[in-house]
């Protein structure tokens, strides 16, 4: 199922939260080589870990983690702003309805139709915050990946060549894109809407008092 | 509560936000925008990047004395809930499960907060945070219609009271009078030139969702309700020249 967590929630679920940052310690550094830092417990967080991001996050009938990707809005301090907005225009992008999708992570274990629900559970953003675009750094071997899946985000810009070009790319939330990743991830929006809802339902209901 | 026919008007406020030199202005702002919203209430709260709160508002001076005597500010849920969150907040999705906050929730209503509230986390570089919120007194039904037709307004709104709050900020961030990127210059030139989204996104070699995120990201800047205004507003600062 897919779990968005806000900052202040992630501590509530420690095995889904350790085993996320233990497998963006595998992914990024063991597979992938980027010159990220990997703590004394294995885990993989920079500073915009420590930003109050919302992750989004697979979580396996175990508890623990399958895939992922955090997301920061383009107000505030953001990857894309702070390193690569020389590839974009040499300018930022900065708007409430814009958020940056970065570290999509998928872990070791992961099924195939999860990065399709992972993309997917972006659709309720639109309705619920207004949330038309997500621009996203990714590495080369995501940009297969998301082909596959069926959401090829544009490629705004890229650095590097080869296995090593990162790339800044934007995902349009668009009724289209949203069915042809639903189709090939066998995954309805209805199922994404409820998993969005019981994230973010009240602990309790509040009492009508008007 | 109808807000559609305050557009207009919520425009020429915003233009004097960004005109707005000092915290009176703010406050006289706050109250106007609360009209043209049709709301009971609206309340902006910032913390600079010092650590220090500011604040403005239409709550009542006697709330504002109560919340601060009770120490409100340190159990409050809709403080809490969005401190570390920077998505829109429905006050009836927050955990108003303990005695302490139901009993806040009470004496909020009491002293005519409403029943209602909608809240807008806002991030700023280097740490700057501010809450901006709506309250209102009315039933859940009229509300969520409210809230739903004019949340991407209110986003907007809190959004712009902080690009103001930023300006006051004693050691100045980010790019000041925030200039347009080549691209998004370009891209609001060929809309003031008349062009179509499909045309001008044909002329710069991109997609349209590009273009968008390039008009919308000029919006903002601009401080602008729509685009029609952002073009307005970039021909007339000289940003743009057609």
């Amino acid at each position: 199922m897919i779990r968005y967590l806000d900052a202040d929630q992630l501590d509530k679920f420690p095995k889904l939260r350790d085993s996320m940052f233990r497998d963006r310690a595998c992914q990024f550094k063991d597979r992938l080589g980027w010159d990220v830092k990997v703590d004394i417990n294995g885990f993989e967080r920079d500073e915009y870990d420590a930003l109050n991001p919302m992750y989004v996050i697979w979580e396996n009938a175990d508890g623990t983690h399958g895939g992922s990707f955090r997301l920061l809005p383009t107000t505030a301090d953001c990857m894309v702003n702070d390193h690569f907005s020389h590839i974009l225009d040499g300018a930022a992008i900065r708007s409430p309805f814009i958020w940056e999708c970065t570290r999509f992570c998928l872990s070791r274990r992961a099924e195939a139709y999860f990065a399709g629900a992972l993309v997917l559970a972006g659709v309720p953003f639109v309705q619920d915050f207004g949330i038309r675009h997500v621009v996203a750094v990714f590495d080369a071997r995501m940009v297969r990946i998301y082909r596959m899946i069926g959401a090829s985000p544009e490629i705004m810009g890229s650095e590097g060549e080869g296995r090593d070009q990162i790339s800044v790319g934007l995902w349009a939330f668009t009724e289209e894109a949203h069915a042809r990743v639903s189709k090939a991830c066998g995954i309805s929006t209805v199922q994404i809407r409820h998993w969005f809802h019981q994230s973010f339902k009240a602990p309790k209901a509040l009492s009508q008092t008007a | 509560m109808e807000v559609a026919r305050a557009k207009p008007l919520i425009e020429q406020l915003l233009l004097r936000l960004e005109q707005a030199e000092g915290h009176d202005e703010l406050q006289v702002l706050s109250e106007e925008m609360r009209d043209a919203l049709g709301i009971d209430h609206l309340v902006y709260h910032w913390v600079s990047s010092t650590g220090e709160n500011y604040g403005v508002g239409t709550y009542c001076g006697d709330w504002i004395a109560r919340y601060l005597e009770k120490g409100y500010l340190r159990m409050d849920p809709v403080v809490l809930g969005c401190f570390q969150r920077f998505h829109p907040v429905e006050w009836k999705r927050l955990d108003w499960s303990s005695k302490a906050a139901r009993d806040f929730k009470k004496d909020a209503i009491d002293y005519g907060v409403g029943n209602q509230g909608f809240s807008v986390p806002v991030r700023g570089p280097n740490g700057q945070f501010a809450l901006f919120t709506v309250s209102h007194n009315c039933k859940d039904d009229l509300w969520d219609a409210y809230t739903q037709e004019n949340r991407d307004l209110l986003i907007l709104v809190a959004h712009y009271f902080n690009q103001k709050a930023l300006e006051f900020e004693p050691v100045r961030t980010g790019d000041p009078g925030q200039p347009l990127s080549p691209r998004e210059a370009e891209a609001m030139t060929l809309l003031a030139a008349g062009f179509s989204r499909a045309q001008a996104a044909g002329r710069l070699d991109i997609s349209e969702h590009t273009l968008r995120v390039y008009i919308e990201s000029a919006r903002f800047k601009l401080g602008a309700l729509n685009t029609t205004h952002a073009v307005a507003r970039a021909l007339s600062r000289g940003l743009i020249v057609v």
